[in-house]
């Protein structure tokens, strides 16, 4: 509709204003959004809305869903509800964490690489070559053998192993912006590297990066649930989702709702993140306005 | 200070102190298919308050030569010369150093207005952030300087107009706040590369009026790059043609339009529309292409193309040196005198040919 020529980023109300009209157009990202708003409603009010705590044990074991517990007790009676409630903070917290180190390296390294290019590059696509290499399985059971189990060490093991992709998308991001005639100018202004690529190069590449890291906190999520089904990310009684997956999975026949709330809760959560993540790049593709 | 180091006898006229005084610079990229002599030998110097033109086909060396200047070719290879600003070679300065008179003593307008601004930051940050950088100035200070600067550009409701994003801002206007950037420092030394091929004709004047009377403001020296002979006409106090990297003749703006002495130059005014002569009157073009810079053709480079070139003879085998062919005049041309007479005039060479 407009004849001018679009402006790189979300920057004046305007701007956001017809951000939200595009976004809103499509519903699936929509329903996303609102779950995830309602999730983090959960996680932040989880120990008010969760009627028993973590570890609680009541007398009734693998019970299914009941009135008094609606998700169902677990094998050593603890309330299912609660747990996946619970669990919400766990993944939620995990999933952001490990999102913000995979952005922060991969930012870092894909900037440096597309800014300066030669040497440089070289050397940051052959770190992230070895990397690539190594299956994220391998490398989590080899940190979490020295950093123990817990949930500081899946967040490093799932931070570290995340950016690649971000570090490849913001390389190219780099290598497009910096052959522009206002990087030109900056330069000719006489600022310094540092300020041209954080003030003027990096607030251009931001849409892939948003877009790419909404779906990356999902997929971080999904990995999570992986290794503690594996049993190398948190250790009981943390109410990771993977982790009551793992313990629900003996008994997948006579008390199959140890396994499906969880489940759900991952999917759904993932789902959505991904439902957000296309309304996101839709709606901030300039191609398509 | 700044005129106290020597100058060669071939930098031609000009008045005032010396700002930029570049001196044998050779300078090319190296390329698979060899190396492209970009800049072949140049020298010449900016005086204080004048317009120095720099006019020359596409690829004749203009912009790399104000490219270096500003040390914005990072893959450029200089293999000899000296640009000397205030007395220092800002071919020898340490990266923050250079930064340091980029943007603040000499400061550079670019071609395309269209993309020169950063579509997420407003047109008054941008402006002010070379005051911060250079000045130190506050946020507050440098958006109020940012606001003067766009009036003195003559850019209506400047302390509106500095809020706004560059999509909001014609090509015009943005190639005006585009100059009120680069003398946000008044710079001593404002490069303009092609400032207005983008943009209008009746837009273009403006601009270009506005650059000057920033010119005259701040007490300072434009080097212009163009290829359009009629903006250098009317503006330019010197002209410095290039052809192939090489200077062909520098002169006066009237001693270069009415005492040329240059077959080269001669072309290019032969090549212009002009509005007094008859309808039918045909532009003459000069024939030819420029020359590879990989491949340079042996002796003048203009040979190949030059209608009153000796080929055999004189003109295929040597090069000719940039030398003083008339007071404050210089021409790299063998026969100079003979071309400025009419002797050789290309154009009575060529109907010759034709008739």
């Amino acid at each position: 509709m407009s004849a001018e020529p679009s402006s790189g980023a979300a920057g004046s109300p305007s701007d956001l204003r017809d951000f939200w009209r595009r976004f809103r157009a499509n519903r699936l990202a929509v329903l996303g959004l609102a779950f995830m708003v309602a999730l983090v409603v959960v996680a932040v009010l989880a120990p008010q809305i969760a009627p028993y705590g973590e570890a609680e044990r009541s007398s009734v074991f693998r019970g299914p869903p009941s009135w008094d517990h609606p998700f169902g007790t677990d094998g050593i009676g603890r309330d299912v509800f609660s747990r996946v409630v619970l669990g919400s903070r766990v993944s939620l917290k995990i999933g952001a964490l490990a999102t913000a180190i995979s952005l922060i390296i991969g930012v870092g390294f894909g900037g440096l690489a597309g800014f300066f290019g030669g040497w440089v590059d070289g050397l940051v696509m052959r770190i992230t070559d070895i990397f690539l290499a190594i299956p994220y399985i391998v490398l989590a059971v080899a940190i979490a053998s020295v950093f123990g189990r817990s949930q500081n060490a899946i967040i490093v093991v799932l931070g570290l192993t995340g950016w690649l992709a971000i570090a490849r998308i913001v390389r190219s991001s780099f290598l497009s912006l910096k052959e522009l005639e206002y990087v030109e100018a900056a330069r000719a202004l006489g600022f310094s590297n540092s300020r041209i690529m954080f003030k003027h190069i990096l607030p251009n590449a931001l849409q892939p990066i948003i877009v790419y890291g909404t779906i990356a906190v999902g997929v971080t999520i999904l990995s999570e649930a992986a290794l503690s089904f594996l049993g190398v990310g948190p250790q009981d009684p943390t109410p990771a989702w993977g982790l009551m997956i793992a313990d629900g999975k003996g008994s997948l026949s006579n008390a199959p709702h140890l396994v499906l709330f969880p489940g759900l809760a991952i999917s759904l959560t993932i789902l959505s993140l991904q439902m957000i993540g296309d309304g996101l790049r839709d709606a901030l593709d300039p191609k398509l306005r | 200070m700044g005129d106290s180091m020597t100058t060669s006898p071939r930098n031609g006229p000009g008045t005032g102190e010396v700002l930029l005084s570049v001196q044998g610079l050779v300078a090319g990229f190296d390329t698979d298919a060899g190396r492209v002599q970009a800049v072949d030998d140049l020298s010449f110097d900016i005086h204080r308050g004048e317009v120095f033109s720099v006019v020359g086909e596409s690829g004749s060396g203009k912009s790399v030569t104000a490219m270096t200047i500003m040390g914005l070719l990072p893959t450029l290879k200089v293999s000899a010369g000296q640009i000397l600003w205030h007395g220092r070679d800002l071919l020898d300065l340490p990266d923050e150093e250079m930064r340091a008179v980029r943007g603040n003593q000499i400061a550079m307008v670019f071609q395309d207005p269209l993309t020169a601004f950063n579509p997420v930051h407003t047109i008054g940050r941008q402006i002010g952030e070379a005051g911060r950088i250079h000045r130190g100035l506050s946020k507050k200070q440098a958006r109020l300087e940012a606001i003067d600067k766009l009036g003195l550009v003559g850019i209506p409701e400047p302390h509106k107009r500095a809020d706004m994003y560059p999509h909001e801002f014609s090509g015009g206007m943005r190639q005006r706040a585009k100059a009120a950037m680069a003398i946000m420092n008044d710079p001593d030394l404002l490069i303009a590369d092609e400032p207005t091929t983008a943009l209008d004709v009746t837009v273009q004047a403006q601009v270009l009026e506005v650059l000057v009377a920033i010119k005259d403001e701040i007490d300072s020296a434009i080097m212009l790059i163009t290829h359009d002979l009629g903006v250098v006409a009317g503006l330019s106090d010197r002209v410095m043609v290039m052809y192939a990297g090489r200077q062909a003749e520098l002169a006066g703006v009237n001693d270069l339009f009415y005492r040329t002495h240059h077959p080269y130059t001669l072309g290019l005014l032969a090549s212009l529309p002009s509005l007094v002569g008859s309808d039918d009157e045909p532009l003459v073009p000069i024939p030819g292409s420029p020359p590879s810079l990989v491949h340079r053709p042996s002796g003048c480079p203009f040979h190949p193309r030059c209608a009153s070139a000796e080929d055999p003879g004189r003109c295929a085998s040597e090069v000719p040196q940039l030398r003083i062919v008339a007071t404050d005049h210089l021409a790299a041309c063998h026969f100079a005198e003979e071309v400025a007479s009419g002797d050789r005039d290309p154009r009575t060479v060529d109907r010759g040919a034709e008739a």
